[in-house]
């Protein structure tokens, strides 16, 4: 590596993170909270077994996770404008990765719920609550503590395929390093520059998660 | 008092209950014996609409209700009068044990949370268990677990207890102090229904005993005249096997 390199690297760095910061995390942070909130309704109807509502849940979550989120992008980027919906780029990306949040964490959510003692939804009736109550105040706070690894991997998952959002023209970190790249031709550094931030954000994470997991651990 | 009518449920071909019915008087303690498989259980989850039988009514507080079809909010209000004790405890696993027993009163009966607490509280005092209040179950015994369930199921002061085999999980050195909690309970006027092994809690502990076998009552007595002279061939019977052991 020479100095000149060097030097365009560390020039290079806060533009990335930055780009990180007003890009990336926003959408990962946006994506995740529609999706849990997705993913939890899927999996109530589910559970609830709600006639229609819960036909419509196993038919969504089988098509997001039976085709590429590549697809789905293009989809609803350039295919949606055909019969007349157009959205900017980052509304897109929103849409397409909470949707695919939403599919498989459902599953997780839905095994989550599962794993709480069916007894305790017995005994939560048996005390006068509703099923929505006992949802509420006792089966998915315990499910949640069951869920929490596994939702971690899968925000950690999200994190990294933001860069697919790329491929909609979102300038994301991805699109950032091709740019900088593209005037000195250093591709291979630049991407691996590209390469740190998001090792950055998900070591940050892990290391939530795992802040997260002992306090839990400690309540019990 | 409790009038239980008719009450019939089968699960595909085999027929659980046949055709139950008794009455339980207020401040009554019944016990409900008879081998596994004759139907007990089944009839407290019926009783309890955690299963749904496929007839039979049950008249409670003055009010007729249909054990096969009730509406969601009869239900409602009629497990709010109720108490129930699992074989397995079912304590909140995120609650505390004070909480586990004010849960029900703060969230299904909207008391408030003051009065609520000084409830729960005088509960886990009854059950001997006050100085565990902030305990999670997981750090219960199995005997602690139960005599909280039990404190969780009598706060709302409930018109009957239906209590499902509540020592059956435990272990052996365990069940007296839930067998205590219980027959204090009962020397307090507690309306009771239990469905038990424990023939030393059937003897002391209750007023009268019901004996079922394959879905229907075979013999029903006051608890005296059952353990020194039952009637029917199948009490005689079921007595011997159990001194057999």
């Amino acid at each position: 590596m020479t100095e000149r390199i060097l030097q365009e690297l560390i020039e290079s760095f806060p533009k990335l993170l930055l780009t990180a910061l007003k890009v990336t995390v926003p959408l990962t942070a946006i994506s995740f909270t529609i999706g849990i909130m997705i993913a939890l309704m899927t999996a109530l109807v589910q559970i609830a077994k709600i006639p229609v509502l819960r036909q419509l849940a196993r038919f969504y979550v089988w098509i997001i996770r039976g085709t590429p989120m590549l697809v789905q992008l293009f989809v609803v980027y350039f295919g949606l404008p055909s019969i007349g919906i157009t959205m900017s780029a980052f509304p897109s990306a929103i849409i397409v990765l909470s949707l695919s949040v939403g599919a498989y964490c459902s599953e997780t959510i839905r095994g989550a719920i599962e794993s709480v003692p069916k007894g305790q939804l017995e005994a939560c009736y048996c005390v006068g609550m509703t099923f929505p109550q006992a949802m509420r105040r006792v089966i998915i706070p315990q499910a949640m503590t069951a869920a929490f690894p596994p939702l971690s991997n899968s925000l950690i998952g999200l994190v990294k395929d933001t860069s697919l959002a790329y491929s909609i023209a979102v300038v994301e970190i991805m699109a950032q390093a091709q740019r900088i790249a593209s005037r000195t031709y250093d591709y291979f550094w630049l991407y691996l520059e590209a390469g740190l931030i998001y090792l950055i954000i998900c070591t940050l994470l892990t290391w939530i998660q795992r802040l997260v997991e002992r306090r839990m651990e400690r309540k019990r | 008092m409790i009038e239980v009518m008719n009450i019939q449920k089968r699960f595909g071909e085999k027929e659980v209950l046949k055709d139950v019915s008794f009455r339980v008087n207020d401040g009554d303690v019944i016990a409900v014996l008879g081998p596994s498989g004759s139907g007990k259980t089944t009839m407290l989850r019926c009783l309890s609409f955690l299963e749904t039988a496929d007839g039979g009514k049950v008249i409670f507080d003055g009010k007729e209700y249909d054990l096969h079809h009730s509406s969601k909010k009869d239900i409602l209000n009629y497990r709010k009068k109720i108490g129930f004790v699992f074989q397995n405890y079912q304590l909140f696993g995120n609650k505390t044990a004070l909480e586990n027993v004010t849960e029900g009163l703060i969230i299904a009966r909207k008391m408030d949370k003051k009065e609520a607490v000084d409830r729960g509280m005088k509960a886990l005092e009854r059950v001997g268990m006050l100085d565990h209040k902030d305990f999670y179950p997981s750090r219960l015994s199995g005997g602690q677990q139960q005599r909280v369930a039990i404190a969780r199921a009598m706060v709302s002061e409930p018109g009957v207890i239906f209590f499902d085999e509540p020592t059956s999980a435990l272990d052996p050195e365990l069940t007296g102090e839930v067998l205590n909690v219980m027959e204090k309970l009962a020397d307090e006027g507690t309306t009771m229904v239990v469905v038990t092994h424990e023939m030393e809690f059937a003897r002391r502990g209750a007023d009268r005993v019901i004996l079922m076998e394959d879905g229907l009552i075979v013999e029903e007595d006051s608890s005296d005249v059952f353990f020194t002279s039952p009637k029917t061939d199948r009490a005689k019977a079921f007595l011997e096997g159990i001194r057999g052991r």
